[in-house]
């Protein structure tokens, strides 16, 4: 359905733009209906810039993003975009930004009406919110006609995805949508996700957390300063971690019945070599991803950057 | 751990606002034993972060209505600014949160450092040996001192406030949510150095406030769990993960998803509801709008009593 392919993205910094700063570096993978896509990385890492590309907000510099056959930076005018936006929505991490907190925060709803449903009576358009709302399990009575500062963080972000159900959407790009929700609502959210990829809907889940990447997945996508470190099925990634990377952060995530020592013990013993290059570790982190087993990817251990991917002996 | 360091008892702060009094803080009462790391976790709302500033500076909102704090026997005179000001710092400090943000971006960070010690009383060059030798251990050069904060990263400007707020070798730190802007290895390597920081004897105590209980667990000697405003739960850190008393506890540590748990093999439950406000807070437990186990008893305040050794809970049925 979304299909990423080599896709780079290069910003210019430094004064004039003299500088070259590669945000995402030939990065691809596939979104299927039905299935969920964690795209885990650290700050710097490019996840979010990858959500801004599939939902056309940034540029693409190299490499291509296609879903259903469209090529997504091919799409030209305002209609194709609308076309678009129909079946691919958004939903980010804060809230409470989202929303204009001079209005109600229904009104996200009506924007949609006015821009993609003009001909919908009433009634029927007052039918479909309260279906779409009791998807995201929010009382329609609760939630309607309330100011956002009246609603919790959960809330909002599941009106959020409501307004994106009253679109017939196949793909949401969810980037960090739980991060700033309390412990005891983020589950729910989590769980909305679980029951949308159960109805056909494929999810590009983004997020800096391994733990909730992991709740919910098929896919897990490890990125690293731009470029994947290892990706596969969320299972294989998560107990058989082969990039020293994506170990590290496993081994760093608090977790509540390991303590960190444990989870440094549990982890396979690592033999010190690059997964790509071995012990001898020629390479510069330039090199293609190399498939370990069944659809489990993992990148060389260098830098990118041209940085070996072994800690030079004499060091 | 030897004698209580510690002792907060009734502690009872609102904040004044147009339409009446927040009741943000309502009798909170603790112990924290010397050497004692005490995890303090809550969601958004719960005190937590007011609980800390309590212990230190109340801002112009915030009103003592009652209760004691001591520390190392001494009362802290909470309630008056002027008079808490020979405590801040020196035997009370705090980490606030976003403080590694909040850097001077016009100072270079060591003439920050040294203006921040006269600003207490402190003259720099007293201290400047342990600054370079505290810096070091922390993995960070005595160039640091040269930097502007832009040009450190998070990790390093963390690890700078960390060492600058503990550098007078208070009895209590108070370090509010100092971990939750930093990606998880940095994270991980800021927590275990406030643990050494404990263990070389650079802060008697700390309160370690955190939304994340698995962070927590991994630090804290001791665990208190606060909602709307109120300690509902206090323990050894191995008690309240494994053995947790209160329901809110339980159904928190519930809904926690971890790394290997996958919701085709379990769904996870959250809880419904949200927290009461706290403008008119009801009257008896503050969790029983959404506590499954909650009886006719529950309109009545319920005491936070002892009921285990060294676990304290509050509620009726966790007795």
């Amino acid at each position: 359905m979304l299909r990423l392919d080599r896709v780079s993205k290069v910003y210019r910094v430094g004064s004039f733009g003299r500088e070259r700063l590669h945000a995402v570096r030939d990065v691809g993978f596939e979104v299927r209906s039905g299935q969920v896509v964690a795209l885990i990385g650290e700050s710097g890492s490019g996840k979010s810039t990858i959500g801004k590309m599939v939902l056309g907000l940034t540029s693409i510099t190299g490499g291509a993003i296609t879903f259903e056959g469209t090529d997504v930076a091919g799409l030209r005018g305002h209609r194709a975009h609308k076309e678009y936006y129909r079946r691919v929505q958004g939903v980010f991490q804060d809230p409470f930004s989202s929303f204009n907190p001079v209005f109600p925060a229904d009104r996200v709803f009506a924007l949609i009406r006015a821009e993609y449903f003009p001909e919908v009576g009433e009634a029927e358009w007052r039918r479909r919110i309260e279906e779409s709302l009791r998807v995201v399990r929010l009382d329609p009575a609760q939630v309607l006609g309330k100011y956002p500062h009246q609603l919790s963080g959960g809330q909002l972000q599941r009106i959020l995805i409501a307004r994106a159900l009253l679109l017939d959407i196949r793909l949401l790009v969810a980037d960090e949508v739980i991060s700033m929700l309390d412990a005891s609502t983020r589950i729910d959210v989590l769980n909305l996700l679980a029951d949308l990829k159960a109805r056909g809907m494929g999810i590009l889940f983004v997020t800096h957390d391994l733990s909730l990447g992991n709740y919910v997945s098929d896919t897990a996508v490890i990125l690293r300063r731009g470029a994947i470190a290892e990706s596969g099925p969320a299972d294989r990634v998560f107990t058989n971690p082969l990039h020293p990377y994506t170990r590290r952060l496993l081994s760093s995530v608090p977790r509540l019945h390991r303590t960190w020592a444990q989870a440094d013990a549990e982890l396979p013993a690592d033999d010190g070599g690059c997964p790509v290059h071995g012990r001898a570790g020629a390479g510069d982190g330039s090199a293609t991803l190399v498939e370990v087993e069944a659809g489990h990817f993992v990148g060389c251990a260098g830098d990118g950057e041209g940085g070996p991917c072994r800690p030079d002996p004499r060091a | 751990m030897s004698g209580v360091s510690l002792e907060v008892s009734d502690l009872t702060v609102h904040y004044r606002t147009l339409r009446g009094d927040v009741h943000a803080l309502e009798g909170v009462g603790f112990t924290m034993a010397d050497g004692e790391i005490m995890g303090l976790v809550g969601e958004s709302g719960s005190g937590k972060s007011t609980l800390g500033k309590s212990l230190i500076r109340m801002d112009s909102r915030m009103r003592h209505v009652r209760g004691t704090v001591r520390l190392d026997g001494e009362e802290l005179p909470i309630g008056d600014q002027a008079a808490m000001t020979p405590f801040r710092y020196h035997r009370v400090s705090l980490i606030p949160q976003y403080s590694m943000s909040a850097l001077n971006p016009t100072r270079r960070i060591g003439r920050m450092i040294d203006e921040l010690l006269e600003s207490r009383g402190v003259r720099p060059a007293s201290v400047r040996a342990e600054l370079l030798r505290r810096l070091d251990l922390v993995g960070l050069s005595g160039q640091v001192l040269r930097r502007y904060p832009i040009e450190l990263s998070g990790g390093m400007k963390q690890r700078v406030v960390m060492v600058l707020s503990t550098l007078l070798d208070p009895s209590l730190l108070i370090a509010d949510e100092v971990t939750s802007a930093l990606d998880v290895s940095t994270q991980r390597a800021v927590a275990q150095t406030l643990v050494e920081f404990r263990d070389r004897g650079y802060l008697a105590g700390m309160i370690f406030v955190s939304h994340d209980i698995s962070l927590v667990n991994q630090i804290a000697d001791t665990i208190m769990v606060m909602y709307a405003g109120k300690p509902v739960e206090k323990g050894t850190a191995e008690a309240v993960v494994n053995g947790p008393r209160h329901p809110y506890t339980r159904m928190l540590i519930s809904s926690l998803p971890e790394v290997g748990v996958t919701h085709a093999e379990r769904r996870l439950e959250g809880i419904p509801g949200s927290p009461p406000g706290l403008l008119d807070p009801p009257r008896g437990c503050r969790f029983r709008e959404r506590c499954p186990l909650a009886f006719d008893k529950c309109d009545q305040e319920p005491p936070f009593v002892e009921v285990d050794r060294g676990h304290w809970a509050a509620c009726w049925k966790a007795g």
